[in-house]
């Protein structure tokens, strides 16, 4: 078991160093990052209606928030559907406690890739964007906030990676979760939104962790532009422990399922299909 | 011998030697048997082809042994144990090559190796010792010069031994090989060839494998078990198929200039024959028996014939 971890451990720390000395990886960590100053920038005259306080400014945190979400859930499916049509998966299988630690080193990769955009988008925007400051308790609500949301997302990511088997179908998980990125008051309040639409919105950890994220960069005034005219930290919890226990109930099982599945002739028609598809 | 029906393959070896023991292995998808009722068995540091046209079980049968599908019916045991429900234990002794791996293409050989190689140290034995060292290991599969080098940069050929690298490097009891050479230029192909003799002898390996190329079925098993159609047509070694399928063994020669060919029952007793009768005269002698690709191909149009 003990050993099974560090063997996890290692692969994802060789993968997360494979992955950030590759150009064409670099890219996708920077260009999101160089977007979304680069909007800020343009914002920089536009405040949070009936405030004075910058609308960039107000956005940010909730950004980091769905980035967390975002890049754990979407890269944990993508990378298993890739990875199972590579054979990276059936390898796991066909080695002694592989299963366990592909899993172990997935986690710490997309930990890493996901912390990586992070700190890319939070340290210029602590340094550029004016308003944003976290007090000794907002560094305390991060080290709750973070590791819980990865909890939250990715082994949900891990159930849908399962259960698309095709790498070209990923844009029928991504296309929804667009959707509900938009629903979760992450570019604009939800207060904006019509009850229904905020009660789906809340359902969801994308709002939850945009929300934790402004409590901690904004200050506390800001709360009054929320729902409830508060940060909801309890709440904030709640939900995303919530579905942290249903990630991890649903999770292993599918897991085990998608795993039982993978044979060398089932690797071998996948690859068949991608040739198929490439050629057309 | 039997060339139609079913066909007990290995009864002969001892229980306790039984690396591989299927009795009566039957496979249904559907409405369609790919499996009717097969029985073979491997002994330890035996290499055993599995021969057969597309379609005939191989994959199906290798799969359910390499504990990766579910069987409809039968007793499988695989180093003793039933691959359906066994355990890591019983993983760490057994080494997988397939056929179209494109996994891993970021890292670097000698760092996966390393990396894969970590998860058969808790199972290493006083008579094991598992992994097997990285650099005794490249040096092995001839990948030394590449160990830096991305799994993506590899040729084809690079590319396939180090997949056996990966199925050797817990030492495996047993090793499942699935079309290992196919795409070998013909210098890497006995390479491989060397390569697992050296397995099989010095380490005991039990190797089973399916192949297309009967050559390179003829130079490495002891033994070869031929699929059709779910089950198995023949059973034995290279040499005893040829000889049972057609007792005829082609010998050629040429006297005063002038070719001569004839299919003998008796190649030894006619060449004698021949000298004492010519002499001297006699030129470019070749007795030729059977090759594997005739004996196969008689087999397997036999056993189809018979079906119609």
């Amino acid at each position: 078991m003990i050993s099974t971890l560090r063997a996890g451990l290692a692969r994802g720390g060789i993968e997360l160093k494979q992955t950030l000395t590759t150009p064409s990886d670099l890219s996708s960590y920077l260009i999101p990052a160089l977007i979304l100053f680069g909007t800020i920038f343009f914002q920089r005259d536009a405040h949070v209606p009936g405030t004075s306080f910058s609308l960039g400014a107000s956005t940010l945190p909730g950004v980091f928030g769905m980035g967390i979400a975002f890049g754990s859930l979407l890269t944990v499916a993508q990378l298993l559907t890739v990875e199972r049509e590579d054979g990276t998966l059936l390898r796991a299988k066909a080695t002694p406690n592989g299963m366990g630690g592909y899993l172990a080193g997935k986690a710490v990769l997309v930990g890493g890739m996901t912390g990586v955009s992070l700190l890319l988008q939070l340290v210029p925007g602590l340094f550029l964007v004016e308003g944003l400051h976290v007090s000794a308790t907002g560094w305390l609500t991060l080290l709750w906030l973070v590791p819980l949301g990865f909890l939250a997302t990715m082994p949900l990511g891990a159930v849908l990676g399962s259960i698309f088997d095709n790498p070209r179908n990923m844009a029928l998980v991504t296309l929804p979760i667009f959707g509900l990125v938009a629903l979760s008051g992450i570019f604009y309040p939800i207060t904006g939104f019509p009850g229904w639409l905020q009660a789906i919105g809340q359902v969801f950890p994308i709002y939850w962790l945009g929300l934790g994220m402004r409590s901690v960069f904004l200050p506390d005034s800001m709360a009054l532009v929320e729902l409830t005219h508060s940060w909801r930290h309890l709440e904030t919890f709640g939900v995303l422990a919530l579905w942290t226990v249903v990630g991890l109930g649903l999770a292993p099982a599918v897991l085990r399922r998608m795993a039982r599945r993978e044979s060398g002739s089932a690797v071998e028609a996948r690859r068949q299909r991608a040739m198929a598809t490439v050629g057309r | 011998m039997t060339l139609t029906g079913e066909l007990d393959a290995g009864l002969d070896v001892p229980v306790d030697e039984r690396v591989i023991d299927v009795r009566d292995l039957r496979m249904r998808y559907g409405a369609k048997d790919v499996l009717a009722g097969v029985s073979f068995t491997a002994r330890r540091g035996e290499v055993l082809a599995l021969l057969g046209p597309n379609g005939a079980g191989k994959t199906t049968t290798i799969e359910i042994l390499e504990g990766f599908r579910m069987r409809s019916a039968g007793e499988v045991r695989v180093l003793g144990v039933d691959p359906a429900g066994a355990g890591e234990h019983w993983r760490a002794r057994v080494g997988v090559v397939l056929q179209s791996w494109r996994d891993h293409g970021k890292w670097r050989v000698r760092e996966l190796l390393k990396h894969l190689g970590t998860y058969y140290a808790p199972y290493s034995t006083d008579e094991i010792r598992r992994p097997w060292p990285v650099d005794d290991l490249l040096d092995a599969v001839g990948l030394t010069a590449h160990a830096d080098q991305r799994v993506m940069r590899l040729s084809g050929g690079q590319r396939r031994r180090l997949d056996v690298a990966i199925g050797i490097v817990g030492r495996p009891e047993l090793l499942f090989l699935d079309e290992p050479t196919t795409g070998f230029d013909p210098a890497a192909r006995r390479e491989f060839h060397d390569l697992v003799h050296r397995l099989t002898d010095v380490d005991e390996t039990t190797i089973l494998l399916t192949t297309h190329d009967l050559d390179e079925a003829e130079k490495l098993a002891d033994r070869i078990v031929i699929l059709n159609d779910g089950l198995i047509i023949a059973d034995g070694s290279a040499d005893q198929l040829s000889r049972q399928v057609t007792g005829l063994t082609e010998v050629r020669w040429t006297r005063d200039g002038q070719r001569f060919i004839h299919a003998a029952e008796d190649a030894t007793a006619f060449v004698r024959q021949l000298f004492l009768q010519y002499g001297e005269d006699i030129a470019d002698l070749e007795v030729r028996r059977n090759s594997l690709e005739d004996t196969y191909m008689k087999l397997v149009l036999d056993a189809e014939g018979g079906e119609r």
